[in-house]
Parts: structure tokens; sequence; C-alpha cells
């Protein structure tokens, strides 16, 4: 098997995997009905993702494994996203302002992997990049509508981007499986497009009268399997079934 | 361009693809849905290509099941396939599908400036499916499945499914 492929396939999947469980957990406790619709929705286009990128990185595996082996017989450590999708839902300013710093660059993420000339790659970005730029379009909504809201969904969405941007720096950087990939022509070099990604995000802030942080210190480690404590909680809600009940089906 | 021309389908296969539907809009067929790109029987076995409309479209794993027991019931065995590229798109909806898609009560996609319009609440031009009026506001932009968002009729008050437009 061609490791470097598979770990890089983990690298982009895992995020929408710990995310969709991040807002999974939303489901009848959203804010409103519409915000609980919108943000289980997005889990579902997520997990819809993952899947694609489990299925393949399974058969590529040649261990006979399953996507659902991968998605809930792994360790802490060996899970590959990165820091900010596993951050709580702290309060709703949290679970917008995640999304938004996430959004932004998974749709620059895809619209480059739709040109990788791996083919299942490729396909999997052209899909998503639909539904992605929907996700795009409600968390940049959201974060103007509460940052240039009132003065206290100001206040709690400025407090949401200031804790959260900490973990932006990691997006962009790049683990071995993804130097190796792009060597190969398959893989995108993400900090590319870092300085895209912080006029565009920086935009958006303005225009919701927030202001963009300007501290220096970022966390990082996720995409190399060392996590925030956050992520063994959720690893022990998402793997329950399985730790629990071995090879249970539906 | 009929559905048959852009998906490979076998003439003899239709009648069956014809009596599964899609479980969440029960009103139209795999085929009117356009999520079928390719049904060939080789050898007793009928291969299908089978395309999701969203990523992660709960349906799928259902219809794949639906179409397996569809051809086994009279005798055939058929095989599904997921596939991912070409990237499914509302324009593959049958014109049949949308009329049928309409009398349910969920509006038709609408082109993609327009529904861009309508989904950041720009303009009126979702179509109430109940009365017929455009004087409809957006509700949500995600609905109860990943395919519609929410709309409401500010005539007659219904509030209704809208298919979002996806290219």
């Amino acid at each position: 098997m061609d490791k470097n492929l598979y770990n890089y396939i983990l690298t982009i999947a895992d995020n929408s995997l710990i995310l969709a469980q991040r807002l999974g957990e939303l489901c009848g406790h959203g804010p409103s009905l519409e915000t609980d619709i919108a943000l289980t929705n997005i889990s579902l286009d997520l997990l819809g993702q993952t899947r694609s990128y489990y299925q393949y990185a399974a058969k590529i595996s040649g261990e006979g494994k399953s996507e659902d082996d991968i998605a809930f017989l792994r360790i802490e450590r060996e899970y590959k996203n990165c820091l900010l999708v596993e951050q709580p839902n702290t309060h709703f300013g949290y679970t917008i302002g995640r999304q938004f710093l996430f959004d932004v660059y998974h749709l620059m993420l895809m619209e480059k992997l739709q040109n990788s000339p791996d083919e299942t790659l490729a396909a999997i970005a052209k899909k998503g990049i639909k539904e992605v730029s929907y996700h795009k379009r409600f968390s940049s909504d959201w974060v103007k509508r509460l940052g240039d809201g009132t003065e206290e969904s100001n206040t709690k969405m400025q407090e949401a981007i200031d804790d959260l941007w900490r973990y932006t720096d990691e997006l962009f950087f790049m683990t071995d499986a993804e130097n190796a990939m792009v060597k190969e022509g398959i893989g995108i070099d993400v900090s590319s497009f870092k300085v895209k990604y912080y006029k565009e995000v920086s935009e958006v802030l303005k225009e919701a009268a927030l202001t963009v942080p300007e501290n220096k210190y970022f966390a990082k480690g996720g995409k190399e399997g060392v996590h925030t404590e956050h992520m063994g909680y959720i690893l022990a809600d998402l793997q329950y079934m399985q730790r629990t009940y071995p090879n249970m089906s539906w | 361009m009929t559905l048959t021309e852009k998906a490979n389908i076998q003439e003899n296969l239709i009648p069956v693809l014809k009596t599964v539907s899609d479980p969440e809009i029960p009103v139209l067929s795999v085929l009117d849905l356009g999520v079928i790109r390719e049904a060939i029987e080789e050898n007793g076995i009928v291969h299908i290509k089978l395309t999701p409309t969203y990523s992660g479209c709960p349906a799928m794993d259902v219809i794949g099941d639906d179409l397996k027991k569809a051809f086994s019931e009279i005798g055939k065995k058929a095989e599904v396939e997921l596939i991912l590229s070409p990237a499914w798109s509302t324009d593959w909806i049958s014109e049949e599908g949308l009329q049928k898609m309409e009398e349910y009560g969920i509006a038709r996609p609408l082109s993609e400036t327009a529904d861009k319009d309508v989904l950041l609440g720009e303009k009126k031009l979702v179509k109430c499916p109940q009365c017929g009026s455009t004087n409809t506001h957006l509700v949500s932009q995600f609905g109860s499945t990943a395919c519609k968002a929410l709309f409401k009729c500010d005539d007659c008050q219904e509030p209704f499914d809208y298919f979002k437009c996806l290219k």
C-alpha cells in the first residue's frame, strides 16, 4: 500500500469526520429550529464526504479494512484532523466561528483538489465544492449577523474568534504525507493559499464589525496526531458502540 | 436530450427502474431524479451505476437495496455501484419529475443565478406550490433534507420546501 497516499487521504478526511461529529452533537440542541437543521445538514454533508474518502483509503490499504474500521477503530494519536475542528461548541458563537474558519479553508482546498490527477480525490472534491460553498455562505452570514448584531452578540462572536484564531495557522502546516503527495503531483500544497485565506477571513470579520486578532501564538499538532484534551471525549462518544459491541452492525 | 441519451440505460430495464423511488420524495422515481447513470444487463446480471444527489444523502443506501430488490422480484440479479463523477446536477431531474415534484408540494429548482438570489433572500422568485404566488420568503437555507431549503408563502401562508439548484 502507498502509505503516504493513505495518510494523505486521512489528513483531509479526518477533519470532515470530527467536525461532522461536533456538529452532530447539536442535533436537537440547536439554538433555533432553523439553525439546528442547518448544522445537522452540514454535518451530514461532511460525513458523506468522509465516507467517500474512507472508502477510498480502505480500498488502497489492502488490509481488508472497511470504512468503519478507519472511522471507529483507531486510537487518538492516529487521527490526523487539525485542532480547530475538535474545539467544543462552547456557545453558538464558537460553533459558527469554528465553522467559518474551517469553511473558508475547506473550500480553497477543494477548489485545488478537484484538479488533482488522482481521479477519486478529484471526484470527491468536485462533489464537495457545491456543498462546502453552501456551508461557507451559511457560516459567513452568521458571523456577520452576530458580529454586526447586538453588543452581546458582537462580544460573544469576538470572544470565539479570538479563542479559535490560534488554531488557524495549523491548517497550513505541511505534514510529511502532504509533502510527499505534493512531490508526486497528487496532493495540494496548503501553504500556497495561506495569504489568500487570511485576506478573505479578515474581510468578512471587518464587514462583521469584528477585530481581526493579532496574536502570534499558534497551536499545532493535530495533523500529526497530537490533539487537544477535547479529542479523547469526542472519540469516547464516536467509538462507544464499536468498542462496547465489537463488530456490531445495523 | 433525453434521459437515456445522457445516462447509459438499456431500454428494457426502464420499466423496473421506474418502480424504484426516492424514499424521501416518493413521487419521484430514480429515473425522474436522474441518479441512475448506467444500467446494463450483461450475462444475466444487471449492472447499475448510481450517483448521489448530495455526498451524505442517506437515501442512497436504501435506493441501492430497493434496486436490487426490484430486479430480484423479476428474477434478475443486480449489482449497484456508487459513482461520484460526474457530480449530480438538478438539471438531470426530468421535466416529468419536476412536475410531479410541484404537485407533491415541493417548489422546483430555479436557474443558478435566480437560486442564489432567493437563497440570499434578495428576490422573491420561488413559486408557492400550493397557490402559485411568488410572494414567498426564505425561512431557512437548509430544509428537511440536504437538497431542500424551507420557504413560506406570504399569500396563502403555507410553508413549503424548495428544491435547491445544484450545478
